[in-house]
């Protein structure tokens, strides 16, 4: 944090002044590291095992905070009687079909409730459109209470199962498996439940490095597992914190520049599922009886789709839902970019991003582009993506020669944040209003002046079409006002769409309990709405901190509703009172009859602790007053999730796809239904039990410097951060630096199964070998920010990356990787493709046999 | 103030009020002569920090349409004034003698970039996404099922834009037909 979020790492040392413990979990010691009380150096791809390890602690020992749990979790409910857990099965959840490697989630389902599972061709399905992001904010779908046992005695209650089913994760067992002492982790252990409870809270923080794993899902999933036990969800000081890289990146969530959602996490129709209107309403939680704040869906979509099609979307066409294409599998971009590969895609967009050094297996990305017809960059330089024709590596080796390659790139400039106005959302979900300062340069214009001219062209283009496919652009609700010189459309008009407004006056509405399912409004993304309410742009204002208390809900504006925390409900006691003084956050206000505190209550403000919802209640009104998790069908937080995950209920260790060690706790190696793609050009190296994973011996982990930004489009161009970072380099362990003869501040290169990248060599203890399973383990450290443009050049570590995806949403394993480590600098040209093909051939990665993904004989055959 | 002994500054840090040396001791005639460029702005334009998701509060200082400088917003209740490196070297970021400033186009088989001016690209855009969209259109997908889209468009960029943008962004690639619409979400 005090590395990549350094402004926000001033909290945490405001914390500390006031008697805060900071432990830093991180394979390397950084800036963080050296302001933490405790220091925590782990094994790459093993946070699973040591959040696992801490979750058996808490419930080994009873620390668990009972009241929160039995009253805000599902701990008591109960399971289907044919669940079966990975214990019974080694590593895989009952359900799991070889063939397919997908689960049936059947026997997931809260007891009597089975027929509630996704049928299984849904959840092959599922796989491959990512719509476990879709329950992930949609929550799990129940139409009535589960079956619960409060003594938490039963069986097959969650509690229990959670209890057998980290019952193997012994300290002994993180140490074998993370390489963390026994005692350091005790430590840990004890800290974080001494430090929760009734007037304690703890809060987890977390880089989105996290998410890069083949199992990054489920290591989100074990943090939210163990603040839950713990009490610490939906109160100060507490929750889990992930530190967002760009600076409106969860704004790129919320209003999706994602192939399977829509603006407010709605979800891209696909043909199965979505047939019709009805379906799609309904399959985002809007079915009659369905429960919590998704039962609105309807309004959602429509509001939705009257902000794309106007006065077009009526009642009689289902507002043209089907104007809406549909998905149909993977579309993420790492298809995409193989299907480049394959001569599919034709054309392709880059607006401020720079794959060619930023994504995973850079050569991969380049041979992609270079196989396009055309190719459009938006860009404030002449970043790796616009020039791999003339200067990439694959140029230098011959694999792209440029009076070969047929790509026409079209590179414009763009504006910069000063040189336009619009919000960005950052990452504790807060919209804030820029100010435009002056007029961009030259020919830099922003995305809203390039989408909205590109549009308004593309559909003078199709003026008087007759056929069927040009409808949704010719009946787009496209007319934006504009202004100044070069015409730019007015964002605060934009952001009023977004918002949503009644269509017959106009009037911006305040809240999406405004939104009608009958066109009279419409909205672009119901989350967001209140954001112009009263027609004032909200995100805009500026009331200074120093005037205000610490929650300052009048600086910008946080959705939903402007609640700084979710699920805040959570911080009040099931009767409504603050759990303790000390944490006091949102209350009941008995007198009033009405939820009141520091922060916008995120609950009906009116509802009462003591309401309980009638039987056959629906929507809103089904959610009782205790119910904190509001967007969850049940209103508990999920400690055991029956609905929506692809690889499992409860997060389990896997080992990561390159690994230089068995799984200990399992048979099952590392994630059965993990996303790979085996092609040539993307060999992954062997892992676990797989012959000759001693080619590659080390583990290697990539990150940020303060100094930079992710791919350096945006700092290798400026002088003064190319002053402060001059050079790539690899970070290595002294006793690493002896075994492979590297000397500091000399050259070395690192060897993977996909590429060679060389860097100076910097020798240093904030890499320290671990012992895991009886041996010692060396880690080595990139940061990934260079490639051949800029003021500063180097190579790029992605390049070493290949491509293999965690199930649930796509993302690729690019946070641990195994490696060789050499001496001095990288062959060029031929000889380095030679050089990788030698390893490869030593690892026996050659031909068309691939190491068996399942490791263990159980699942069924069909 | 005439160069005496009395003015050496190690003299007025002793004897003044300023002991450190860090005010007005440490002061010469020239430093006495400079103002702020933040003083002497025509205006301020009160803005975001654009690299990572923090947000940090930034006033940004134009004067004769140009930056003269960015600094920390004390008033933000993120921030308090406060920008990391990053954020500090922003003005860079726009100012760069590296930033393209005009189009810059690379035709098929091309060793060199050579200029367009932006009308003609934004055109040679337009009508390649009206016949790419044309060529790779599909009503159904191999199974039968309707789909009605292209697989033959597709984007990646939002995480650095403005929720404005990304909403043009994916309602104009929505009603094309083209889904292939990513961001750094996904990595
Ligand atoms: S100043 Fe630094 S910490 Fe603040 S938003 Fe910018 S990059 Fe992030």
């Amino acid at each position: 944090m005090a590395e990549a979020h350094p402004v926000g790492f001033q909290w945490v040392v405001e914390a500390m002044n006031r008697g805060a413990t900071v432990i830093h979990v991180d394979p390397r010691f950084t800036r963080t590291s050296a302001l933490a009380d405790e220091y925590v150096p782990l094994r790459a791809g093993t946070d699973i095992a040591f959040l696992g390890g801490i979750i058996n602690y808490v419930l080994t020992h009873e620390l668990d905070f009972r009241e929160y749990v039995l009253a805000y979790t599902n701990a008591a409910s109960i399971i289907s009687e044919d669940f079966q857990d990975t214990d019974d099965l080694e590593g895989l959840f009952s359900g799991f079909n070889r063939e397919t490697r997908t689960y049936d989630e059947t026997s997931w389902q809260y007891a009597g409730r089975e027929d509630h599972a996704e049928p299984a061709q849904e959840t092959k399905q599922e796989r491959q459109t990512a719509q476990p992001l879709q329950h992930e904010s949609h929550g799990i779908s129940l139409q009535d209470e589960p079956p619960r046992d409060d003594t938490l005695q039963h069986p097959n209650c969650v509690y229990q199962i959670l209890k057998r089913h980290y019952a193997r994760y012994t300290p002994e067992m993180v140490a074998e498996t993370c390489g963390v002492p026994v005692e350091q982790f005790l430590e840990v252990c004890r800290a974080w439940t001494e430090n929760s409870g009734r007037d304690r809270t703890t809060a987890l923080v977390y880089s989105v490095g996290w998410t890069q794993h083949s199992v990054g899902v489920q290591y989100i999933r074990a943090g939210a597992i163990l603040q839950l036990l713990l009490g610490n969800m939906g109160r100060p000081g507490g929750g889990i914190l992930a530190l967002r890289g760009h600076a409106s990146i969860q704004g790129s969530t919320d209003i999706p520049t994602l192939f399977n959602l829509l603006p407010g996490y709605l979800v891209m129709p696909n043909p199965a599922d979505h047939g019709s209107f009805r379906e799609w309403i309904e399959d985002m939680g809007g079915g009659a009886g369905a429960k919590g704040f998704w039962a609105n869906a309807e309004a959602y979509g429509v509001n939705l789709l009257k902000a794309y099609w106007g006065e077009k979307a009526t009642a009689d066409n289902d507002f043209c839902f089907d104007y809406l294409p549909r998905i149909t599998g993977d579309h993420g971009t790492y298809r995409s970019v193989l299907d480049m590969i394959d001569g599919k895609v034709k054309g392709y967009f880059l607006l401020g991003q720079n794959p060619a050094v930023g994504s995973a297996h850079g050569k991969a990305q380049r041979l992609g582009m270079a196989n396009l017809d055309w190719l459009v960059v938006r860009d404030l330089f002449e970043i790796e993506s616009a020039s791999f024709w003339k200067n990439s590596p694959e140029v230098e080796t011959g694999e792209i020669v440029p009076e070969e390659c047929a790509t026409e790139v079209f590179l414009l400039p763009a504006a910069g944040h000063a040189e336009k106005e619009g919000t960005f959302t950052q990452t504790q979900r807060m919209l804030q209003w820029r100010e435009k300062a002056l007029e961009p340069p030259g020919d830099c214009r922003s995305e809203l002046w390039f989408f909205y001219h590109l549009g308004r062209m593309v559909r003078e283009r199709l003026a008087g079409s007759t056929d069927a496919r040009d409808r949704p652009v010719l009946d787009l609700a496209w007319d934006y006002p504009v202004d100044g010189p070069h015409e730019e459309p007015s964002a605060e008009a934009v952001l009023r769409e977004i918002n949503g407004y009644e269509v017959a006056t106009g009037r911006p509405l305040a809240s999406f309990t405004e939104m009608r399912t009958d066109g009279s409004t419409l909205g672009g993304c119901w989350i967001y709405t209140g954001v112009f309410a009263d027609g004032v742009n909200q995100a805009a204002r500026r009331k200074p901190g120093s005037e205000q208390g610490p929650v300052a809900l009048e600086w910008g504006w946080v959705w939903p509703a402007n609640r700084r925390i979710l699920y805040n409900r959570a911080s009040a006691d099931p009767e409504g009172r603050p759990w303790s003084e000390r944490k006091a956050y949102v209350w009941w206000d008995e007198e009033q009859g009405r939820w009141t505190g520091h922060d916008v209550p995120d609950f009906e403000v009116a509802k009462s602790p003591s309401y309980r919802a009638p039987a056959g209640a629906s929507g809103v009104e089904a959610l009782s007053g205790d119910d904190a998790f509001i967007m969850m069908g049940d209103g508990k937080g999920a400690l055991f999730v029956p609905q929506g995950l692809l690889d499992g209920p409860l997060p389990t260790h896997y080992e990561p796809v390159e690994s230089l060690f068995r799984n200990p706790l399992y048979a099952q190696q590392a994630n059965p239904t993990r996303l790979e793609y085996r092609r040539e050009e993307n060999r992954m190296n062997p892992g676990g039990a797989d012959a000759h994973t001693d080619v590659f011996p080390f583990v290697f982990t990539t990150s940020r410097l303060t100094e930079h930004h992710t791919a350096g489009g945006m700092s290798r161009y400026l002088q003064y951060l190319s002053e402060l970072q001059p050079e790539m380099f690899v970070e290595v362990s002294p006793a690493l630096a002896e075994e492979r003869g590297l000397e500091h501040l000399g050259w070395c290169h690192v060897v993977t199964a996909r590429a060679a990248i060389e860097g100076r060599v910097m020798v240093t203890e904030r890499l320290r070998p671990l012992r895991v399973e009886g041996r010692t383990v060396h880690q080595a450290w990139l940061p990934y920010h260079w490639g051949s443009g800029g003021m500063v050049t180097g190579d790029s570590a992605n390049d070493l990356l290949g491509i293999v995806l965690d199930p649930n949403v796509l993302i690729q394993e690019s946070k641990v990787g195994t490696c060789d480590v050499r001496s001095g600098r990288r062959p060029r040209g031929q000889a380095l493709l030679d050089l990788v093909a030698e390893y490869r051939r030593r690892a026996g990665l050659v031909g068309a046999t691939y190491p068996p993904v399942l490791t263990t004989g159980k699942g069924t055959e069909q | 103030m005439a160069k005496t002994f009395l003015n050496w500054p190690v003299l007025r840090q002793l004897t003044g009020s300023d002991v450190l040396g860090r005010g007005a001791a440490a002061k010469s005639a020239r430093s006495e002569e400079l103002t702020a460029r933040t003083s002497t702005a025509d205006r301020v334009a009160r803005s975001v920090c654009p690299y990572c998701a923090v947000g940090c509060g930034q006033r940004i200082y134009v004067k004769d349409e140009q930056i003269v400088q960015i600094e920390g917003d004390p008033d933000s209740p993120i921030s308090r004034g406060r920008l990391c490196p990053k954020g500090s070297a922003s003005k860079n970021l726009l100012t760069s003698p590296m930033r393209q400033t005009t189009v810059r186009y690379r035709r098929p088989y091309g060793t060199e970039w050579e200029e367009l001016d932006l009308d003609t690209a934004m055109e040679m855009i337009a009508d390649r996404v009206v016949s790419t969209r044309r060529e790779t259109w599909q009503d159904e997908d191999e199974d039968g099922h309707r789909v009605r889209r292209t697989m033959g468009i597709a984007s990646l960029g939002g995480a650095t834009l403005d929720n404005e943008e990304n909403y043009l962004i994916k309602k104009l690639f929505t009603a094309l037909g083209a889904i292939q619409i990513e961001n750094q979400a996904r990595i």
